[in-house]
């Protein structure tokens, strides 16, 4: 049975949820001003909220200075190609672990979240020695497959505990029927976890669209992606403030656009399990 | 299918294709001077065949990540853009090419280089690293305020001018502070501040046996005269501010003197950025009557290291940023006054830069009263102006700038900065061995 609200609590819900959203994004929204300003209007003290002067000459210098398309595309391959690998080796990986779990399946579990436990910089060396040798310095192969093995652990984390939810008589009944282990993934479990799945490649593809550490130690021009864009306009100088904005803008643009179109998928997913 | 000779294939190619490639990768730091060399360097590929492959990245990141590639041998980089800190250590231990190639060319003039930039840049005579810009520091002040408080600012004033003056100058009521110094936390921060301050005291870093100095009177001194200025006459929150906050503040006229890098003059003398242009006046950084002034020496300069392919072709490069004939043609694009200042003499003899630069003297006298090798009054066994040319310091250093940047923001006393930083000063020089 529902519970009855009064008309005082969702109206004091309601404003208390656009309160925290507004806070949530109002940096984003003062990224998305600052980009419009000129480069003195930008730093000016009192700051103003509106552009005093709108202007698009961020946007273009942005552009003349650097080569965005270059940076979205690499973004693109590295964050779906490492989500995708990501998926490919997590699922398996998920399942033996849900449906055939031995003595050790919670330690393994626990040692692969450890891994995320340690900052990046902890294995700096050893990772650059590894891609100096291997020649993946700077290839947008070598940034998808750490990308692929530092999300590993939560793509297999999440598809665990979605998989986890699933019956395993269903499983089991796929089996009686004759199905081998191949067509039992493929055609049985993977259609019931779709929203889990889906939400897990969603976040991953935000997690590693984001990823900035590796993107910029690990690559010199060729292979770097938005991130690494981004950080080409940061100074110390603070004399670009306008145009770190417009590359800000234009970096999250395609994967702001992407998130909002697809909330409800991630909502479901993410929450999927949550109530029984 | 077999996959592994389509893997090999394409391995194959990706080599080959890297191999034949001719096109230098330069990282570089983001400021106005290096975008504007890379907006010119179309010039240089075409007149070489030599692409170019840029690298802009913001200061700390810069040094992150060439640090890791050259330590490593990565090969990443064919020419780095490091300062006057990183060029010994790394000439020393090996890292770096020596620029013969460009000490032996007759055109481009090596010994037109500052003598104070080029000594900072070279180990054992030979040059490791070309500079493309130098800056050392300065007194920026309003003329208007300074007339107001009834003071003339002296050409080189001393410690105790500066603190009457800032004194004077303030203006609560009107959000005018007498002064605006570094306040926030790190080796290049607020200790790059404080270490060239601290050597116009008589203060050092070290003695001649590498023991911290931090529990002698001339640091107190420093650090004392310091947190007294800024409390009567520095902005609120000033242990927050750096360069480009106290920037920020002197453009929107909110500080009456400002004492920090010379390349911000260009900036504090811009209409279009600085609501004061036209009434700031420069005077050198002021000193306590003891030889030495409270003003630095920096350089971002070009090297190659080791790792790199293509050294002949990065040195032609090298050549091509940091010769006169570079700055001709930035002036020919962008004025005098934006040419990349601090390194040749050539400039500052050139009557159409003094006449774009009203700062030019200034900066000259500024770089020229720095010495590396000889920074402080007492003797040292270090160079650096404002650092310690040792791969320690910069670690080293961001501890102590917390603890004096706690110091300012009223969290600690002096003298407790001044007894932990040495503490953690002599614990971390004898775990790297400097003390036996």
């Amino acid at each position: 049975m529902a519970r009855k609200v009064s008309t005082q609590t969702r109206i004091g819900f309601t404003i208390g949820a656009w309160v925290v959203a507004l806070l949530l994004f109002s940096p984003i929204l003062w990224t998305a001003l600052t980009a419009f300003k000129t480069e003195a209007e930008a730093i000016a003290s009192p700051p103003t909220f509106w552009p005093q002067t709108f202007t698009l000459e961020n946007f273009s210098a942005v552009q003349e200075r650097s080569d965005y398309v270059k940076h979205a595309i690499n973004s693109i391959i590295v964050a779906l190609g490492s989500t995708l690998l990501g998926l490919a080796i997590g699922i398996p990986a998920a399942w033996a672990m849900a449906f055939a779990p031995t003595k050790r399946t919670k330690d393994v579990l626990m040692w692969m979240l450890s891994t995320k436990m340690m900052p990046a910089v902890g294995v700096l060396i050893p990772i650059y020695l590894i891609f100096r040798d291997l020649r993946l310095l700077d290839t947008v192969h070598g940034l998808t497959i750490i990308m692929t093995l530092i999300n590993l652990p939560i793509i297999i984390w999440m598809l665990y505990t979605y998989f986890k939810e699933i019956p395993v008589d269903i499983l089991e009944a796929a089996r009686m029927d004759g199905a081998e282990l191949w067509n039992e993934i493929v055609h049985v479990l993977v259609p019931m976890a779709i929203p889990g799945i889906a939400s897990t490649l969603l976040l991953n593809v935000i997690l590693a669209w984001n990823e900035a550490f590796w993107s910029i130690t690990l690559t010199s021009g060729r292979a770097g992606t938005l991130t690494a864009f981004i950080s080409s306009f940061s100074s110390p100088q603070g004399l670009f403030l306008a145009k770190l904005s417009a590359a800000s803008l234009l970096a999250i643009a395609p994967i702001l656009l992407m998130g909002w179109f697809s909330q409800k998928q991630l909502v479901r997913g993410l929450t999927f399990g949550a109530v029984k | 299918m077999k996959l592994t000779p389509l893997f090999v294939g394409a391995f194959s190619l990706a080599l080959a294709a890297s191999a034949s490639a001719q096109t230098l990768t330069i990282a570089t730091v983001n400021n106005g001077d290096m975008i504007r060399m890379q907006g010119l360097s179309e010039a240089f590929t075409a007149d070489t065949g030599i692409g170019l492959n840029w690298v802009v990245l913001e200061e700390n990141t810069l040094r992150q990540n060439v640090t890791t590639d050259i330590a490593t041998n990565g090969g990443q980089y064919d020419v780095m853009t490091i300062g006057t800190y990183e060029a010994p250590i790394w000439a020393r231990q090996g890292w770096l090419v020596p620029l013969d190639a460009l000490s032996g060319d007759p055109a481009y003039d090596v010994d037109d280089l500052l003598p104070a930039i080029r000594d900072g840049l070279s180990v054992d005579g030979k040059l490791y690293a070309a500079p493309f810009y130098g800056e050392s520091s300065f007194v920026m002040y309003r003329k208007d305020l300074m007339e107001k408080a009834g003071l003339t600012m002296p050409e080189a004033p001393t410690w105790e001018f500066i603190g009457e003056a800032a004194r004077a100058m303030t203006d609560r009521a009107n959000d005018i502070n007498g002064i605006c110094l570094r306040g926030k936390a790190g080796w290049g921060e607020n200790m790059a501040f404080l270490t060239a301050m601290s050597n116009s005291f008589g203060a050092r870093w070290f003695d001649e046996a590498w023991q911290p100095q931090f529990n002698t009177p001339q640091w107190k001194d420093t650090l004392d005269t310091y947190l007294a200025l800024m409390a009567d006459a520095g902005p609120t929150g000033a242990s927050s501010n750096g360069f480009n906050e106290n920037l920020t503040l002197f453009q929107q006229g909110k500080c009456g003197m400002w004492i920090d890098a010379t390349v911000a003059a260009s900036f504090v003398t811009n209409p279009t950025d600085s609501t004061v242009a036209d009434q700031v006046g420069f005077a050198l950084a002021p000193d306590n009557g003891l030889g030495k002034r409270g003003n630095w020496l920096w350089a971002w300069s070009l090297a190659i290291p080791t790792s790199s392919q293509q050294q002949d072709d990065a040195a032609k490069f090298i050549n091509w940023a940091t010769n006169k004939a570079y700055l001709e043609t930035v002036a020919a694009q962008d004025g005098w006054a934006n040419v990349p200042p601090g390194t040749r003499t050539s400039l500052y003899e050139n009557a159409e830069y003094q006449a774009a630069a009203p700062f030019a003297k200034m900066t000259l006298d500024s770089i020229n009263s720095a010495n590396p090798s000889q920074p402080t009054v007492d003797p040292v066994p270090y160079v650096g102006v404002q650092f310690v040319a040792i791969p320690e310091f910069a670690g080293i250093a961001t501890n102590v700038g917390q603890l004096f940047s706690a110091a300012l923001a009223g969290q600690m006393s002096a003298d407790d900065a001044l007894a932990q930083a040495q503490d953690a000063t002599l614990r971390d020089m004898t775990r790297a061995g400097y003390i036996k």
